[in-house]
């Protein structure tokens, strides 16, 4: 299913959110969200995206879909820039390029009935010619996120978390997308629902080719699902490597205390927690050098100066393992 | 839909009984003896002992609290102190200028307000915007009488455009007479207004799924006349139910001001006057209003969103 295709792969992305203020109304300061990314996500992988709350990661995935203008940097999606294109052909392009949200409770029009939700972007991409179509394209996405038929009359606040979820994954699906952002698609629903929707996310992958970008804060579930996995610290990259190759074999020291930090599920094991001092800087002001500096527990005189970009640590996977680290071991 | 109004109005009696006690207490007790209220500082013992009898405020304040729902029920308030005249007919006389006056202003005013909230939300933050937000501000500053004494002075007086004030029953007399305080009407809430439905459509604007419009490939306009306008639909529509009750009460000033014999003109005389039976007429036909308002809300809420259900 994967192959070494490049489908999508972003250049030195910047986002900067400005604080506006005085009488002026002048830029004062700003929120530096994505600071200089660069990667690349090949046809039919998941590329998981980790990190804290508030790290960057949904700014990062909603800029790469331009549904946030990213203030530098370039998307090359299928080999062209897509940071440079008009607004309709931007619009034309979601039909290939598609999200799904966090929270199914809010981002779903409660106004609008399954079959409007569904069948609106089918209506604007001009995907659909007659009535009849239009409803049998909308079943088969029902059929597909595994939603009984009926739902097609009903509105989004008869259905639960879960069954929410399974409409918003069937609106991204409706317009036969190649990419899909997942911006934490599960942190909002029940663990027991979690399963479910990431196993039928793998389920829809194989089925159709997708390739997506995960977002998540769970670092079982990005594990479970990603072929590669990106580890992000106030809007950085800090890490990425092969999913396994990353669980097993952390270089960077962020990545180390946060996978430490993964709960088990077995009462007499006991391991070693790395535990940070301090809290995450500001975005609004980060710290110089190495953004992790003021809280790494290797740290040395030359982080405090100088940011380490992301290089190649050592490593037996075949697949290279990048860390923004100069003490990676 | 039957069953709901049926249960709702049932529901209502209670909220109606407690008004009719507040009102019943405010009038009866805490604002003093109501006959003395009535005949002023002047009067003769006989004279209080006449109007003690006449309003029945002679007899124990529960019988007297029994006659005023029934009053109530009744629709029947008795005759006003001043003039004499049936409270009920005066009502009734009161609706139609009030009325005339009220309905095309209302309207005009929602139109011109939903609409000028629809452009300047559809450009939220541009130019447009904050002129009209600031328009806004500065309209709303300026007190009625401003607005009043400026279109009776320079409008009417001075240039001669209008009438200052009185009123004529033909249609074309209520047209002649109208159209100045209607238009102080407009001027007085679209103020209010704009912002009020400016802030509705854009909060909309701010909601998740307008974001998943956006992610799925539409265009701004059909977003926002697609999926916020219909949404903003539930506080725009309860704010205009809301007030359409009201409507008959008319506008106190305005018609005080402009001298149209409508409900607002009466209930200013009756305080001038202190005409008690009149205010509380008014009083509890306000009160009655307002819970009928909301009733109606209620009902207009399951027909613009589909998450409220009648139950």
């Amino acid at each position: 299913m994967e192959s070494n295709e490049v489908l999508l792969s972003v250049r030195n992305l910047v986002k900067r959110f400005p604080i506006k203020g005085g009488i002026l109304n002048r830029e004062i300061s700003s929120v530096k969200a994505v600071s200089d990314v660069s990667f690349d996500i090949r046809r039919g992988e998941t590329l998981g995206l980790v990190g804290e709350s508030g790290c960057g990661k949904s700014t990062l995935g909603r800029s790469i879909l331009r549904l946030i203008e990213p203030t530098s940097g370039q998307v090359f999606f299928k080999g062209k820039d897509i940071t440079k294109i008009g607004a309709s052909e931007m619009r034309a392009l979601r039909r290939q390029m598609q999200i799904i949200f966090q929270d199914p409770y809010a981002s779903l029009n409660p106004r609008m009935t399954v079959e409007q939700i569904l069948g609106e972007p089918l209506d604007i991409h001009g995907l659909v010619k007659s009535k009849e179509e239009r409803r049998k394209r909308i079943t088969k996405l029902l059929d597909l996120v595994g939603l009984r038929r009926e739902a097609i009359s009903r509105y989004p606040h008869e259905f639960s978390g879960g069954q929410r979820q399974r409409i918003c994954i069937a609106r991204a699906l409706a317009v036969e997308p190649e990419f899909i952002v997942c911006d934490e698609p599960v942190s909002a629903l029940d663990v027991s629902i979690q399963a479910q929707i990431v196993n039928l996310m793998q389920d829809l992958q194989k089925e159709l080719g997708l390739t997506y970008l995960f977002i998540a804060h769970d670092l079982k579930v990005v594990e479970h699902i990603s072929n590669r996995v990106a580890v992000m610290y106030l809007g950085k990259m800090v890490e990425l490597a092969d999913s396994e190759e990353l669980y097993q074999n952390p270089r960077h020291p962020y990545t180390k205390a946060l996978l430490s930090a993964i709960p088990l599920p077995d009462p007499d094991y006991h391991k070693e927690r790395i535990i940070l001092r301090g809290d995450v800087p500001s975005p609004i002001n980060p710290p110089s050098g190495c953004y992790f500096h003021p809280r790494c527990p290797k740290v040395q005189e030359n982080c405090k100066t100088v940011w380490p970009t992301l290089s190649k640590a050592p490593s037996n996977s075949p697949e290279p393992h990048l860390g923004a680290c100069f003490y990676m071991d | 839909m039957f069953v709901f109004l049926v249960r709702r109005i049932v529901g209502s009696i209670p909220v109606i009984f407690g008004v009719a006690l507040v009102v019943f207490v405010l009038f009866n007790i805490v604002g003093g003896d109501p006959a003395l209220q009535m005949v002023g500082k002047h009067a003769t013992a006989q004279q209080i002992a006449d109007i003690r009898r006449e309003y029945g405020l002679d007899q124990p304040l529960f019988v007297q609290f029994f006659n005023y729902l029934k009053e109530i029920l009744t629709f029947e308030f008795g005759r006003s102190y001043a003039t004499r005249q049936k409270i009920s007919d005066m009502i009734l006389n009161g609706i139609g200028p009030s009325l005339s006056l009220a309905v095309p202003a209302f309207l005009v005013t929602t139109v011109l307000a939903v609409s000028i909230g629809l452009v300047v939300s559809y450009f939220r933050g541009k130019l447009i915007d904050r002129a009209t937000v600031l328009l806004c501000v500065v309209g709303i500053s300026i007190p009625s009488l401003g607005y009043i004494l400026f279109g009776q002075y320079i409008l009417a007086y001075k240039m001669n455009l209008f009438p200052i004030s009185g009123f004529d029953y033909s249609w074309s007399g209520r047209i002649e007479y109208l159209v100045l305080p209607a238009i102080v009407w407009i001027l007085l809430s679209v103020g209010y207004d704009v912002r009020f439905y400016r802030t509705a459509l854009l909060e909309e604007t701010s909601q998740d799924y307008v974001r998943t419009a956006r992610a799925k490939g539409l265009s701004e306009p059909r977003i926002f006349f697609k999926h916020v306008l219909k949404n903003s639909m539930v506080p725009i529509v309860t704010n205009v139910i809301l007030e359409i009750p009201l409507l008959i009460l008319g506008a106190f000033l305005l018609e005080s001001f402009f001298g149209i014999p409508g409900i607002g003109s009466i209930t200013i005389d009756a305080i001038h006057n202190s005409d008690l039976p009149v205010i509380k007429a008014m009083a509890t036909m306000t009160s009655l209003l307002y819970i009928f308002g909301n009733i109606m809300t209620d009902v207009v809420y399951t027909l613009v969103d589909p998450r409220v259900k009648l139950k």
